[in-house]
């Protein structure tokens, strides 16, 4: 399928793709990697006027440190996310996240900033980011503002990025040393998630110093598990398992062709307690081998 | 309308194109490189990857039917057609039994000659989650693997005789 | 004299000729073909499931940029005849007019509704969006049970009811085994089942695709099919354009699996649009409009009981099939349950046999062929039933089965449902298969886990199975209704210099007949491999032939080539004694060579007879001058592959996963011409055959949508969903063909299903779970134990 004809723009700094979109309204759509907008152009699911294309600004490319946040740009894709360095040591968990979304093909050209604003509520990387609550750096008319991860995602689809404003950089407190696990279940390996839970852990003496627990398409939007980190703080292995049965409390699954929402519940309390514990250095492994159409 | 200058297996296009036209369209319609496919909407089957390279200049599998031509300016691309014919990945699917009726083989070539970039020396695992964004449907992936483990080996025991090299050096430089 | 071919061909692992272009993109699919003059075809289709046309208007989509043509089903109706059903299973079947273009309703989401022609397919796309259609929805009708009710929404008004037919086959009747009724009377156990063959799509990789070419005096149409002779016949015969004058060519065809062996709606458009505007025009659906609108599997209830004595002994077995035909009546569509109907009971000494498939219409995409086509339904049934009942005494499923089959000494053997098995070795099948996998060792292996309480359980599954190939002859087609029959072509050209070219009736679409083909004709007339050229795929060139499909162009059309490989032969010695000087019955053909029988320097080769035969200067008295031959091979009987797969599979009873830890199986499909193309059909059928069984299902909602309508929702597995296999052989040759061949194609696909949900099952029966059903998901099967725990509390 052949997407509608819309008008292309390819700027070359943030200004210029600010002042793109300003009073181009909704009929304009910020093109980052590109991943989540084609599909829907080809099948015509949407036709935008006007495309942005922001693959022309250098100065939202890369990773740096800067002070105690990681701030990774926009279109950073995720192989580069998922291959860097200092994400996995500083953010172990989105370098996780952003390894198992799609395949290689896709996380060659997929950006940490297209899947963050698309918002998809199957997505990996908006939940690593709620889970480590990293701040979203955007741009508009009046200027910059951050936003926290948590107010970023506001509905299935939906978040607080106004149309004229254009993702620039993700900020997330660094947090080396911490342990982290992305577990994820998916019909294939290449599906989107079912659910999937984000952990980063702080150990302390063979217990939880403290951990952040996220869930992935249990709700519109991505759920922290704050019941289950309080449940856990202090916990040594035997505790995980009581802790993560609070996995599930404030969410609100989708029933879908995918599984029921009977089904996530459960699987939020399973995924949970196996993410925490990996996460904690308590198992090696999951104790279960990996099925290859997950990526545990 | 958009121009764009793209190096397409080594030579260099300069087209006015209109700007929905995806990558894959333009390499077919545009410059007739047929050998590269569409075989679906969504960017789950894989069959039109070719390489491109990134902003850093290093080649990378990706879905031409997800790139916008565009989006390829002042890129190089190599598509099937410009991996030189005797390439150890190609050589291997024909001595391995890797290809039935052939539709996904160009695509699953290509995402072959890409992780083997990255990854000269896989594992059974590596090269099945190497190519999770492939669908063959006629193989059951077995010859496929086998295949691609041949070529690694060959191109490991002979790096500098990869056909490709000279011809076509977009295709196989380091990361 | 030049050299001969010491090394016999057949049986060797040749690499492909087919590979060359394909592994470097110099391909033809119909997609890379292109005419001079050629337009663009886009098809508006209809976004209900069920309503009245009340308008459509193009007008609109005329004044869009680039745009030729457009057209309403109306505007085409004298040009585009109609779809037609080749198989009308019984007298009373009820075959509703299936139009290409929709006039009055429409009847699925995907029902093309109009067209438009551009000079370029984005235009003509763009266009699409201009014509406007007034629908008047009309209820709906999605669930068989429900549209077989008294007072259902009816599909098709003017036939009066949603039932397509109903087809029955009982032994007693028929005379080929005992009454169900007494096996039922005395059965000291009954097991009675319900198994649903989930809806599938044969999601070939390449998407279907047509180009018409209106010549000044005859008609070119390339299309991505299985069956080009086919549909040369069925166009001609329901538009009214003389066979002669339509060429059919079906150049690179990227996989079929039965999904290509269609008469489509689309190609009957482009060829009535191309006609109406006598320009060439092509059509290349999206993935999606192939989801929709290309013929989907299965999608089938089976309602199982079987009658056992509690040795293990099955004394009869009753079959009741629902069947969804979709929509409307493909070419095959209501055969497809039909060819499974010899086959439930399988490979075992079943006495008593009733069987009962009754068709119905729903407002979903019709049903058709895919792979194996109602064997690997029969198969599923059988071979997990056959579990049920090794469950239910206790005993363990290969026994049971070993109890029940026929045993390697019995053949040949006649079935209950009549059919004439000709070979087979059970025994040795399943013994080599259970040495490769470890059986008693896994075995060993779940105890453990069963006894240690591990979440994560082994399950191992069985399935012997057998299948009818070679489809067929062409008297036993008759009697079932068809339309046609089972035969297959061939013809053999030697030319002057010694090459050989060979025209098959067959149409290949990625099996490897040109190599098979090619080492069956080495061997046959002594020529080398290299030396042979195999022609298809174009009624010009091959102008003869019933296609490829049900495994039968290797055990039909491979057979048929050797007979006119024969006939050169016999012609060859009649030369060769010429020019040698001797009688024709001292000539043999013996390594490669026509010699002289006791003096075996004296020989001539085939390429020594053919220049002697061009030259034509010295022939026997009144021979023609070639050495041409064709032949038509019509089988007496099918053929009966079979073998025995097993899988092991790790089930994780928190999340419901299933992981597959190992496959082994070993297949007889009597002689091997290629062993690396028998081995690539086994892998690949097992994988689609796993896709059935763990991944794939099309799924609507209530409205008639298909929610599964890109691959992003239609999961067909990838190299990281699945395993390797463990593959071997045995090899018990046909006795029902001179090449000793049964055929491949489907064998994976039948025995892979069935053996792999076993697994799954097997795993999870400790916790008192005696079915998952198909897909087995990862929800499926925790919905399963979830069931099973409230069954127990």
């Amino acid at each position: 399928m052949i997407p509608a004809t819309f008008d292309y723009v390819k700027p070359t700094t943030v200004d210029e793709a600010v002042a793109a979109l300003a009073g181009a309204g909704d009929d304009a759509k910020v093109l980052a990697g590109g991943h989540s907008l084609l599909p829907v152009l080809r099948l015509r699911l949407a036709a935008p006027g006007l495309l942005v294309d922001l693959g022309g600004i250098e100065e939202l490319r890369g990773v740096r440190l800067d002070g105690g946040a990681l701030v990774v740009g926009a279109m950073t894709t995720h192989a580069e996310v998922a291959g860097d360095p200092q994400v996995r040591d500083n953010a172990a968990l989105l370098a996780q996240a952003a390894a198992c979304i799609g395949d290689r093909q896709v996380r060659h050209r997929g950006t940490i900033g297209g899947s963050l604003a698309h918002a998809d509520p199957a997505g990996d990387l908006p939940t690593a980011a709620v889970a480590l609550d990293a701040e979203l750096v955007v741009a508009g008319p009046s200027g910059r503002r951050t936003v926290k991860a948590r107010e970023f995602f506001v509905d299935y689809f939906t978040t607080a990025l106004r149309p004229d404003e254009v993702l620039v950089e993700v900020r997330v407190p660094a947090l080396p040393g911490w342990g982290a696990h992305y577990a994820k279940v998916s019909r294939t390996a290449q599906a989107w998630a079912t659910v999937a839970v984000a952990a980063a852990v702080r150990r302390d003496n063979g217990t939880i110093g403290e951990a952040r627990v996220a869930l992935t398409n249990m709700g519109p939007t991505p759920v922290r598990a704050t019941a289950v980190e309080q449940a856990l703080a202090g916990a040594g292995p035997d505790g995980v398992a009581a802790a993560a049965g609070h996995a599930a409390e404030g969410t609100s699954p989708p029933s879908d062709t995918t599984a029921s929402a009977a089904y996530r519940t459960h699987l939020a309390t399973v995924l949970t307690r196996r993410a925490v514990a990996r996460a904690a250095g308590f198992i090696a492994v999951d104790g279960v081998p990996s099925p290859r159409g997950g990526t545990e | 309308m958009p121009q764009i200058s793209v190096t397409v297996d080594g030579t260099r296009y300069t087209d006015d194109v209109p700007a929905r036209t995806l990558l894959v369209h333009y390499l077919r319609d545009h410059l007739g490189k047929v050998g590269t496919v569409v075989g679906c909407d969504t960017s789950n089957c894989g069959a039109c990857t070719v390489l491109m390279t990134d902003h850093a200049g290093v080649p990378r599998g990706v879905k031409s039917c997800t790139v916008l031509a565009v989006q390829a300016d002042g890129r190089e691309v190599t598509t099937i057609e410009g991996l030189g014919g005797d390439h150890p990945v190609q050589r291997a699917f024909h001595e391995r039994h890797a290809l039935q009726c052939g539709f996904c083989t160009p695509g699953m070539i290509m995402a072959a000659v890409d992780l083997l970039r990255d990854n000269p020396d896989p594992s059974e695992e590596e090269i099945r989650e190497g190519l999770e964004g492939n669908l063959c449907r006629c193989t059951g992936y077995q010859n496929i693997v086998r295949a691609v483990r041949d070529a690694a080996a060959q191109m490991r025991a002979e790096p500098a005789s990869a056909p490709d090299e000279s011809a076509q050096p977009v295709g196989v430089s380091g990361t | 004299m030049t050299a001969t071919v010491a090394e016999r061909e057949v049986g060797r692992a040749r690499l492909r000729k087919e590979d060359a272009h394909l592994i470097r993109g110099r391909t033809r699919w119909t997609e890379n073909v292109t005419v001079p003059g050629m337009l663009h075809l886009a098809i508006l289709r209809s976004p209900h499931a069920h309503a009245r046309i009340t308008r459509v208007d193009v007008s609109a989509a005329l004044r869009s940029p680039n745009v030729v043509a457009a057209f309403t089903g109306a505007d085409l109706a004298d040009l585009q005849g109609v779809l037609a059903c080749a198989w009308p299973v019984t007298e009373d079947m009820v075959a509703p007019t299936y139009t290409p273009l929709a006039t009055t309703e429409v009847r699925h989401v995907g029902e093309p509704v109009a067209v438009v022609v551009a000079r370029d397919r984005a235009s003509a796309v763009d266009a699409l969006e201009a014509i406007e259609v007034d629908y008047e929805p009309l209820p709906v009708v999605l669930d068989m049970e429900q549209a077989l009710a008294d007072g259902a929404p009816l599909v098709h008004a003017e036939a009066g009811t949603n039932k397509c037919y109903t087809w029955v086959f009982d032994s007693a009747q028929a005379g080929t085994g005992g009454d169900v009724a007494q096996a039922a009377a005395g059965a000291e156990v009954t097991l009675k089942r319900r198994y649903v063959q989930q809806r599938l799509v044969p999601a070939f990789m390449e998407p279907r695709s047509v180009l018409v070419d209106p010549g000044q005096d005859d008609i070119t149409i390339w299309s991505a099919t299985q069956i080009p002779h086919i549909l040369r016949f069925l166009l001609s015969a329901t538009t009214g354009v003389p066979e002669h004058k339509i060429r059919v060519i079906a150049p690179d065809v990227g996989g079929g699996f039965g999904g290509k062996l269609a008469a489509t709606p689309e190609e009957w458009i482009a060829f009535a649009v191309a006609r109406k505007i006598d320009r060439p025009v092509k059509y290349t659906e999206s993935r999606w409009e192939t989801m929709v609108s290309a013929h989907h599997g299965r999608d089938v209830i089976q309602d199982l009981t079987l009658y056992a004595r509690r040795d293990g002994t099955v004394t009869g077995l009753e079959v009741k099939l629902t069947a969804n035909m979709g929509a409307y009546l493909g070419l095959v569509t209501p055969g497809v349950p039909l060819l499974g109907a010899f086959m439930y009971n399988a490979i075992y000494k079943i006495p008593a046999y009733r069987f009962e498939c009754t068709g119905v219409f729903t407002n979903t995409t019709k049903t058709d062929a895919y792979r194996g086509a109602g064997r690997p339904e029969a198969t599923y049934a059988i071979e997990r039933i056959m579990d049920d009942l090794a469950a239910e005494l206790g005993m363990d499923p290969v026994e049971v089965r070993r109890r029940n089959w026929i045993a390697h000494e019995e053949f040949p053997y006649t079935t209950v449902a009549g059919l004439v098995y000709d070979s087979g070795n059970y025994e040795a099948a399943t013994e080599k298969a259970m040495q490769l996998f470890g059986y008693e060792q896994l075995r060993a292996e779940q105890r453990a886990r069963r006894e240690s309480g591990d979440p994560v359980q082994l399950g191992i599954g069985v399935s012997t199975y057998t299948e009818m190939c070679g489809i067929a002859p062409s008297r036993m087609l008759g009697a079932l209704n068809y339309g046609a029959g089972g035969w297959e072509a061939a013809r053999v050209r030697v030319l002057p210099t010694g090459k050989v070219e060979v025209v098959t009736g067959t149409s290949p679409h990625g099996q490897g007949h040109v190599t098979a083909w090619s080492q069956i004709v080495a061997d046959q007339l002594g020529v080398p491999f290299e030396d042979v050229e195999v022609l298809h795929g174009d009624t010009r060139t091959s102008p003869k032939g019933l296609d490829t499909y049900g495994s039968r162009s290797l055990a039909v059309g491979g057979v048929a080539l050797a007979m006119a490989c024969g006939k050169v032969r016999d012609k060859a010695r009649l030369v060769a004694a010429h020019l040698l000087e001797c009688s024709p019955d001292d000539v043999e053909f013996a390594d490669g060579a026509f010699r002289v029988r006791g003096t075996p320097t004296a020989a001539k080769t085939l390429a020594e007879i053919a220049t002697a035969v061009f030259t034509a200067h010295d022939l026997p008295e009144g021979m023609e001058p070639n050495l041409d031959s064709d032949a038509v091979f019509d089988p007496d009987a099918f053929s009966f592959p079979h073998g025995t797969h097993l899988c092991a599979v790790e089930v994780d009873t928190e999340t419901g996963q299933v992981t597959i830890r190992n496959y082994a199986c070993v297949d007889d499909v009597g002689t091997v011409i290629n062993p690396l193309i028998v081995e690539g059909q086994v892998h690949g059928g097992v994988a689609q055959g796993i896709g059935q069984a763990l991944y794939e299902e099309a799924v609507y909602d209530s409205d008639g949508n298909l929610l599964t309508g890109s691959l992003a929702d239609y999961t067909v597995p990838s190299a990281a969903d699945l395993p390797s296999f463990t593959t071997d052989r045995t090899e018990t040759p046909a006795t029902t063909n001179p090449l000793g061949v049964k055929g491949v194609g489907e064998a994976g696909t039948i025995a892979a299903t069935p053996a792999v949900v076993n697994a799954v099952v097997d795993a999870l029966r400790p916790y008192g779970v005696d079915d998952v059903p198909m897909p087995c998901t990862p929800e499926r099967v925790w919905q399963a134990l979830q069931q099973a725990k409230e069954a127990a509390a």
